[in-house]
């Protein structure tokens, strides 16, 4: 018999003698990444993805599916095939080159402590 | 650095997994599995309690129940996102779900008889729910414990909404704190059985507890909703239909009845009082949908080449 956990969000699932899936992808509606601005001064932020047939249709999923409760006042939606990022594989080099510059910060830099506003 | 190690590193770490890490295909089969019949559990859950929308007694009772089941289909909106980052289309998470190839929480397997099952839902069903969802608040895989932030929030209200509706019935009639009672019998088994079978059954949990997927047992996670349950129940004046749940001073907390497991495999696999009417509506409201959804994107197309004609 298949294994259970209590994590199903509203019940146990089973986690063994289930399917995942082929991971092909169907033929379906194209995937957009959604951004909210939660309210004016705030950058937008990720906050997940959806399925829209177009750009239109994409910003009013939006809308329904995450600012049901007035979280924001702006959306981005972007097709998530335009989206160019960083490999996760390359992530050290990559970023090396601000790795050794501690002169970038601040604290590199020592003042007397009785010198004011520094 | 080789992958597993980078990966066990993070998760020793207690930091998160996201979308493009390498990570074992153990633990994304994992994920995927527990993220998608998640997902289905929210999207097949709108039917019990929507059974009850048109026949809310109250225009104040409706909007709340209507808000409650477009929350359900927003949570299953952000679980299938979280889903598709481990590369799976939500398409064919669907195609699954309607064959009967994934499963969904058994607790949505059982007709809503009266209204104060609304309630009892609210209460009991949700507030399984949160102690099952507040620990993945912080699971290793980031998209997943995102998306169980937002849900949390909102399942707050939903536990209230359902308490506060009981508080009515039970200051009203005979007749409804009797209807409160008897549904509060008829969901309480069941409510326990949505933690699944006991830790001695479920020998994969410390694999899911060393990839920070799981935080507590399955034990643990019951024991907790019976604690906190019994000083509601007795708030609202209802008894829990357990003849051995009582306080234990010595373990500091209560002492309880199993469920019927046999019943849990039964309706988990099929056998349950609603499983057939819950998957035939699933897949009637999926059929009838295909030509709006063929035809949007038909639409869309067409617009895209005029657009490329004119430019």
């Amino acid at each position: 018999m298949s294994e259970f956990t209590a994590e199903g969000g509203h019940g146990a699932v089973p986690t063994t003698g289930v399917d995942t899936g082929s991971g092909t992808p169907r033929r379906s509606w194209p995937l957009y990444e959604v951004f909210v601005r939660g309210k004016r001064g705030l950058n937008h932020v990720h906050v997940g993805s959806l399925h829209a047939p177009d750009d239109e249709m994409a910003l009013r999923n939006a809308r329904d599916v995450y600012t049901r409760r007035n979280e924001g006042v702006s959306i981005w939606v972007v097709r998530a095939d335009h989206i160019t990022a960083s490999s996760p594989a390359e992530k050290d080099p990559f970023f090396a080159p601000s790795g050794d510059k501690v002169y970038r910060h601040p604290t590199f830099y020592v003042i007397p402590e009785d010198v004011p506003h520094l | 650095m080789d992958h597993q190690a980078l990966f066990d590193e993070t998760i020793a770490a207690d930091q998160r997994i996201e979308p493009r890490d390498w990570m074992p295909d153990a633990y994304r089969a994992t994920l995927i599995r527990q993220i998608a019949q998640h997902a289905h559990s929210e999207i097949i859950g709108m039917q019990p309690e929507g059974n009850w929308i048109l026949r809310a007694p109250s225009l104040r009772r409706k909007a709340i129940l209507l808000a409650k089941v477009q929350d359900e289909a927003g949570h299953g909106m952000y679980l299938y996102a979280a889903a598709e980052t481990l590369g799976i289309d939500r398409e064919e998470l669907t195609e699954k779900l309607i064959a009967g190839r994934q499963k969904y929480s058994s607790i949505f397997n059982y007709p809503t008889l009266s209204y104060a099952d609304v309630g009892v839902i609210g209460w009991l069903v949700d507030g399984a729910a949160i102690c099952n969802q507040v620990p993945l608040c912080r699971c290793s895989y980031g998209p997943y414990a995102r998306a169980m932030i937002r849900i949390c929030k909102e399942e707050s209200f939903h536990q209230r909404q359902g308490y506060e509706l009981l508080l009515a019935m039970v200051r009203g009639t005979d007749a409804q704190r009797e209807m409160v009672q008897e549904s509060t019998n008829r969901w309480w088994w069941p409510s326990l059985m949505m933690f699944g079978p006991p830790d001695g059954d479920s020998p994969n949990t410390q694999q899911s507890m060393a990839w920070g997927i799981k935080r507590h047992t399955n034990d643990e996670l019951r024991q907790r909703f019976v604690d906190m349950t019994v000083p509601q129940a007795a708030a609202l004046g209802v008894t829990l239909p357990d003849p051995e749940l009582r306080w234990n001073a010595e373990r500091g907390r209560h002492d309880y009845s199993q469920p019927d497991w046999t019943e849990f495999k039964a309706v988990i696999s099929g056998g349950g009082p609603c499983n057939a009417q819950r998957l035939a509506h699933r897949r009637r409201a999926h059929d009838d949908g295909a030509w709006v959804r063929e035809a949007a994107l038909a639409h869309a197309e067409k617009q895209a080449r005029r657009t490329e004609a004119a430019a």
